[in-house]
């Protein structure tokens, strides 16, 4: 495999929607109208925790111009508690629950109604004049506060998934439990020479894609409806509003508009299935868009959580045991990523004892989504951190004392399986040989460095390839591309045909044109999907056999493809009359089409049950004013196993932009709630997510251990580098203030606290 | 949960640079920000109203105005209380200028006035009377890809590029008034456009290009 020579992977072609991105022409969830088309409008409970005593429209409806009202008995409540799609299990319930608060309001924001009117301006003023009687409840805005004796029960039909803790019965905030362990825990730290424990904290944060949330839906009198929306799944979206509203999913088409950024928090449904029922109630197309205020307190975010964890290592620098209590806030409903937290944390290395428990708690917060890598960051930062404490309390370079515990192929991981070939060792040797790594640091400054795993998705995929007469080709997905996937799907069948990339025109396409496709999430799209449009393109290699047999008049086995720029179709015999029978290029071939079988189309489906895992280290310089608490990065580096880049621009702008969004979790971004729940900084001015002056030039360094699940070698890389950045820019702080912060997000008043400058408040 | 970050800055600016409050201070969507948030305190049941607040439906203030967008005079009747950004978007359908906030925060929506990079979605629309607005519908001309445009395509700028229109525009204003700006030049004056896949160093590497000093220390 690692012998292959390629033409285009490895290459960094123009991407094909260039254009169309520059010049405003590439249409996003907002961008669609049709004939009639209303606007709608949610209204959302001003209360974190409230009964909806009632509910009454009339007003609303009475307003010029409004066609429609809907309430939570408009969104059929589902008992079904079906599980489907990838990152995560969904219970049907909870996101029926979600979309419009049946009962009860359960976080500042929770949509209790919506409508829908000839204009925006229609529809706002009717939604102010729906009047909800709410009976305010104590809201539970912590994990402390949630799992106290005393504390209000969110889901009064509640009871812990999983292994609950010893006692708990009734009606409770913890949601889930679980349990990883492995060796003897108690014994290893008593033979442990150094043991390092500390508690740490992270806050709630959102994913901060730029566009809000939006669609267009149309439900038309024959039944038939169209959503076009903004989503990191046609396939998941569709499915989503089938099952909660209970209609075949035959009778949905939806139609993925390009996508502003998700980074896992456009997987939910918020609007589609509520335009839909608005749509089929006024008999008109409507438009939904969130405004920037909705989006962070009604989508997204990911949990805050709180963490406890010891390691004990010996001397020479062994870790030979780790304990880890993880709380992670679910928000609104069940599904925090905990037990994701659980796996990866102890991932990086090869620990012979551990005991770890991971609680999914409820709390009045909106319910959390995915975000890149999720529930990885949050624990592995309390795990480099004590790694780096571990390091200092032996005097052992922090680089070789995670190079001594590494895991290699062979060992198995804290969640299961025996890893294959991955490349933590040569990212780690790479980190180390590294020019920033021996860089003199300012006076003022700290260098920090961190690793991090994330698993990477497999799932279903499907593709179709269909050769032009030109010589040309199509290659049809169902993935939203939201990083350059469609260029390094047109690079695959340039690959596999030689035929240029530019000859290749790459589409996303509807649920009724494409095959079924999971979501574009999980780093599983150049991975998977890109096996579906390689075995496609392979495809198409294998007819062109068949015709060039046809062609000469010979078996079809004594013909062979040869790749080649252009690929072509060589005779394995001499022709009857002895003569060397000239090859057939995917050129000339493609001409004769017609008349050699009619029309060539390759398609493929796969399932890839499997991923290969990835690792990633990140070497962060931090300056840091000990006057003012502010602190800037000064420089980054990020080095990461991407077993291969097929195009190592698109793979270095996810390792920059993952490392940003890190910073930005540890430096910065934080949802700031008032004692009654409701939150403070639902904007982008006072939720503070790094612009182009905070960061500094990121280093990028791709180490590529091929991963033998995929004839390429490729491994998921875009959730990976959100990993290590929160520890590393601990680790720098510590370094450079002697100071270890164990909450996040290191702002400059929680800084000068750490420091004792000033009081804590 | 800690209120320690309620006096935002964001680790990480260059002091002898304009911090992002204030530049978005100085664009006045500031206002607007100001507005949105002491709405957001009060106990309103409709938060999805929060940032317009119409009196009544009906018998909505008109006003006549004459524009340039894009090179084309419009004469049109707008209604007092559209953003530029809707006129732009909803009613002359260029819907490359993008809203990611809609309250002068995340630099989507900025469009050229008169030449001077601004929110289109803090500016009313009559405000725009006869005056001349270039969208990034507008950037190319005669056919021919505005360098800038071509820079982002070359260096791949965009990412996702929901924020492309916006920095786009934030550039070519920048570049027409200095011509020749450093790689921190760049960064400080793109400060008020978010992206939030951070593909800054394409961005300001795309920037360098078009101005004409390729790879001029950006990477």
């Amino acid at each position: 495999m690692s012998a292959r020579t390629y033409r285009y992977i490895g290459t960094r072609p123009i991407r094909h929607d260039g254009l169309d991105k520059v010049t405003g022409r590439a249409n996003y969830g907002a961008d669609f109208t049709l004939p009639g088309l209303l606007q709608g409008v949610v209204v959302r409970s001003p209360h974190a925790h409230a009964r909806i005593v009632s509910i009454e429209t009339q007003a609303a409806e009475a307003v010029p111009g409004v066609k429609a009202v809907i309430t939570g008995k408009d969104i059929p409540e589902t008992s079904a508690r079906l599980a489907l799609g990838a990152e995560g299990a969904f219970d049907l319930h909870d996101i029926g629950d979600n979309l419009m608060a049946h009962g009860k309001a359960l976080y500042e924001g929770h949509a209790v109604a919506a409508v829908a009117a000839t204009s925006i301006d229609a529809a706002r003023e009717a939604a102010k004049l729906v009047r909800v009687v709410y009976e305010p409840l104590e809201p539970v805005m912590s994990i402390e506060r949630a799992i106290a004796p005393d504390a209000p029960i969110l889901h009064a039909d509640m009871v812990t998934k999983g292994r609950p803790l010893p006692g708990t019965t009734g009606p409770t905030n913890i949601a889930g439990r679980m349990e990883l362990k492995r060796g003897d825990v108690d014994q290893a730290f008593a033979g442990a020479d150094v043991v390092v424990e500390r508690e740490f904290r992270t806050s709630t944060v959102h994913q901060g894609y730029i566009e809000p949330h939006a669609c267009v839906a149309r439900s038309g009198e024959d039944g038939q409806i169209l959503v076009w929306c903004s989503t990191q799944g046609g396939f998941i979206a569709r499915d989503f509003c089938a099952l909660i509203l209970g209609i075949d999913a035959a009778r949905i088409k939806v139609i993925p508009s390009e996508i502003g950024g998700g980074f896992g928090g456009k997987i939910p449904v918020y609007l589609e299935p509520v335009a839909i029922v608005l749509s089929h109630k006024a008999g008109r197309p409507v438009k939904m868009v969130m405004s920037r205020s909705e989006v962070f307190r009604a989508s997204g975010p990911t949990s805050g959580t709180r963490i406890r964890m010891k390691l004990g290592a010996k001397r020479d620098g062994t870790i030979v045991a780790a304990q880890a209590s993880l709380w992670y806030e679910a928000g609104a409903y069940r599904g925090s990523p905990s037990g994701a937290g659980a796996m990866c944390c102890l991932a990086s290395y090869a620990i012979p004892n551990f005991f770890v428990e991971a609680h999914d708690v409820v709390v009045n917060k909106p319910k959390v989504a995915a975000y890149r890598a999720p529930g990885s960051p949050m624990a592995t930062f309390a795990t480099e951190s004590l790694v780096d404490e571990v390091a200092r309390a032996i005097g052992m370079d922090p680089i070789e004392l995670r190079l001594k515990n590494a895991v290699a192929e062979g060992d198995h991981a804290p969640y299961g399986p025996v890893y294959g070939p991955i490349g933590l060792k040569q990212v780690l040797e790479a980190a180390r040989a590294h020019p920033h790594w021996s860089a003199p640091l300012g006076p003022s400054q700290g260098r920090g460095v961190a690793c991090g795993f994330w698993f990477n998705a497999g799932l279903s995929s499907s593709a179709t390839v269909t050769l032009n007469g030109d010589g040309s080709a199509g290659v049809v997905t169902g993935n939203p591309d939201i990083g350059g996937t469609r260029v390094a799907q047109a690079m695959m069948v340039a690959e596999e045909l030689g035929i240029p990339v530019e000859r290749v025109r790459p589409s996303v396409a509807d649920t009724d044109t494409a095959g079924y496709t999971d979501l574009t999430g999980g780093s599983r799209v150049c991975y998977a999907t890109g096996m579906a449009v390689i075995r496609a393109a392979q495809d198409i290699a294998e007819q062109l056999r068949s015709r060039a047999a046809t062609i000469w008049n010979v078996d079809r086995d004594r013909v062979a493809w040869e790749p080649g720029r252009p690929g072509r179709v060589i005779a394995l015999d001499e022709s009857p009359d002895g003569s060397v029978r000239p090859p057939l290029t995917i050129v000339e071939l493609a001409s004769k089409m017609a008349q050699t079988g009619g029309p060539i189309v390759g398609r493929a489906a796969v399932n890839a049950p499997m991923a290969g895992p990835g690792f990633a280290a990140h070497i962060c310089d931090l300056d840091v004013d000990k006057e003012t608490g502010r602190s800037t990065v000064a420089r980054y580096t990020a080095i990461q196993d991407v077993g291969k880049a097929v195009h190592p621009s698109f793979v270095e702008g996810q390792m920059q932009g993952g490392a940003a969004q890190g910073i930005g979790w540890a430096l910065n971004e934080e949802y700031i709630y008032d004692a009654d729940g409701v939150m403070e900084n639902a904007g982008f001015l006072d939720y503070r997510m790094p612009v182009a002056s905070d960061l500094p030039m990121i280093d990028t360094v791709l180490v590529e251990v091929a991963n033998p699940l995929h004839p390429y070698g490729v491994r998921g890389v875009g959730e990976v580098p959100i990993v290590p950045p929160l520890a590393a820019v601990a680790n720098a702080m510590r370094d450079a203030t002697g100071v270890r912060f164990t909450e996040l997000p290191l702002s400059p008043s929680r800084v000068l606290e750490g420091l004792g400058t000033i009081a804590k408040g | 949960m800690s209120k320690g970050n309620r006096e935002v800055t964001m680790a990480g600016s260059h002091k002898d640079e304009v911090s992002r409050r204030e530049f978005l201070e100085g664009t006045g969507a500031a206002v607007v920000a100001v507005t949105a948030a002491s709405t957001l305190g009060a106990q309103a049941p409709v938060p999805g109203a929060l940032e317009t607040a119409p009196s009544a439906v009906e018998d909505v203030p008109r006003t006549r105005i004459s524009v340039i967008v894009n090179g084309t005079k419009h004469v049109l009747e707008v209604e007092d209380r559209w953003t530029l950004v809707e006129l732009l978007r909803d009613h002359l359908r260029l819907t490359g200028t993008k809203i990611g906030c809609d309250r002068g925060e995340c630099g989507a929506c900025t469009v050229l006035l008169d030449g001077k990079a601004v929110y289109s979605c803090s500016n009313l629309a009559v405000w725009a009377d006869g005056r001349e607005i270039v969208t990034v519908e507008g950037l190319a001309r005669g056919g021919r890809l505005d360098p800038l445009q071509q820079a982002f395509i070359d260096h791949n700028a965009p990412q996702c590029a929901f924020c492309t229109s916006g920095q786009l525009m934030s550039a070519r204003a920048l570049l027409n008034r200095n011509p020749s700006p450093t790689a921190a030049q760049i960064r400080s004056a793109m400060v008020g456009n978010l992206c939030r896949c951070a593909n800054y160093p394409a961005i300001v590497e795309a920037v360098l290009a078009a101005a004409g000093q390729p790879n001029g220390g950006a990477r």
